[in-house]
């Protein structure tokens, strides 16, 4: 009874590690991957990727990470793997002419981090849209949110102390 | 490539100027080639005779966005705290908007690249108005102290924080004679594109480096403070002997504040 359950269990194992080898693969290879939302893209056959779709799709971090230093550390600002020209290319208004954020799914980043997963925190910092969008959402009266909250209770706190 | 298409651009307003000089001949010309034809070959004349001149004007303001930063240049800032007046804050107001900082009503952690001080002599009662911000040293004490090289001096001169290697432990902060940095609270969104900011990290002028870097040759503090017509602020290159900020430098001489820790400042002062 034991050694069937150990069979069924490793068979079940072994179904579910190819389906998903399988996935894996949809993506990394098909030309486009049907299960992935269509990203918002200012590309087409004119105005090409700056690498091939398929370099760009496994390798695009790489490329940003190395302009990185290059810019902070160099200031060299050649806009070929700049993630800003990614973001200026990439992030287009939707008929109503609004931009997405990253949270949004239909965002050009968004749209394949969530379906394979990747968490990043690129856009902690950086602009997630061009600029021109960020101008425009840009609020001085940012409300009070629970985070901003929590560190007035503690300078009020440390404020009453010192008295 | 960024370089040539300037190039380029000026070539087509010349183009332009010429067509419309020779709007007269041209009938004559139409006969054997288009217009276009022609434009094009007096196009290629101009451009002779233009490109020199261009490339020499070119290089002076910006360097190509592909070469990297030297130790030819170095940047700095002459502040004459005679013209700075002292009910005005152009300059802050500039930087912040620059950067895309506002305050989020909490003066004890606002984020703050650049500050208004009134100083006061209580001998004589004179107030001294001046702008303080990240003085740019050679000898940084907070490069000295960051435990992972996340605060640095670009090769010329510019001191910054590389936010990705920023683990936020504030120790520039408190390395810093000038109070110049501060820390990010909070989570922040609608950052801009040339400033990248976010929680955990610290921060502080950047000399506008993302202006520098494109050869606008000011920042957005001086730049403020003339268009207010003071002009206290003077942007350059240290190292230029022939640029503004060193010829006023030469002539009038400027102080470091806290000369006594030898960091030789980028900033100097007149009138302290």
């Amino acid at each position: 009874m034991r050694e069937l359950l150990v069979k069924y269990l490793s068979y079940l194992l072994l179904v579910i590690t190819l389906t998903f080898c399988a996935i894996g693969i949809s993506i990394v290879f098909a030309d486009g991957p049907a299960d992935i939302p269509a990203p918002k893209q200012k590309y087409n056959e004119e105005t090409l990727c700056v690498e091939p779709v398929e370099v760009m799709r496994k390798q695009h971090f790489e490329f940003v990470l190395e302009h990185r230093d290059k810019t902070v550390i160099d200031g060299i600002r050649t806009k070929k793997h700049s993630l800003n020209e990614c973001i200026n290319c990439h992030i287009t208004a939707n008929a109503q002419g609004e931009f997405a954020r990253y949270s949004d799914e239909t965002h050009f980043c968004a749209s394949c981090h969530q379906f394979a997963a990747v968490n990043i925190d690129c856009f902690q910092c950086h602009a997630d849209r061009p600029e021109e969008a960020i101008r425009k959402a840009m609020n001085p009266n940012q409300t009070v949110d629970h985070e901003s909250q929590k560190i007035n209770n503690y300078l009020e706190l440390s404020h009453s102390e010192s008295q | 490539m960024h370089y040539k298409l300037d190039i380029d651009t000026n070539i087509e307003n010349i183009l332009n100027d010429v067509g419309e000089s020779i709007d007269a001949k041209e009938v004559a010309y139409e006969v054997s080639m288009g217009k276009r034809d022609f434009l094009r070959s007096a196009a290629a004349v101009g451009g002779l005779a233009i490109a020199p001149g261009v490339l020499l004007y070119q290089t002076a303001s910006a360097k190509p966005a592909a070469q990297a930063v030297s130790g030819k240049q170095r940047w700095g800032m002459l502040i004459n705290t005679n013209i700075c007046q002292e009910d005005c804050d152009a300059c802050v107001t500039a930087c912040n908007e620059e950067h895309g900082l506002w305050d989020l009503g909490r003066p004890q952690t606002d984020a703050q690249w650049i500050r208004k001080l009134n100083v006061k002599d209580k001998q004589t009662g004179h107030v001294t108005s001046l702008p303080m911000m990240c003085q740019h040293c050679e000898h940084p004490p907070c490069v000295d102290v960051c435990p992972t090289g996340a605060s640095f001096k670009r090769e010329d001169g510019i001191v910054l924080v590389n936010a990705h290697t920023c683990i936020g432990c504030r120790y520039c902060m408190m390395a810093c004679p000038y109070k110049a940095r501060s820390f990010i609270h909070e989570s922040l969104e609608d950052q801009l594109p040339h400033a990248p900011r976010g929680k955990g990290t610290v921060e502080s002028c950047t000399l506008c480096v993302h202006k520098v870097d494109r050869g606008d040759n000011n920042t957005a503090c001086a730049e403020a403070c003339a268009k207010d017509g003071h002009n206290a602020l003077l942007f350059g290159d240290l190292n230029d002997p022939n640029s503004e900020i060193s010829k006023q430098l030469e002539k009038h001489g400027g102080v470091q504040i806290r000369a006594d820790l030898d960091l030789n400042t980028g900033v100097r002062y007149q009138g302290l």
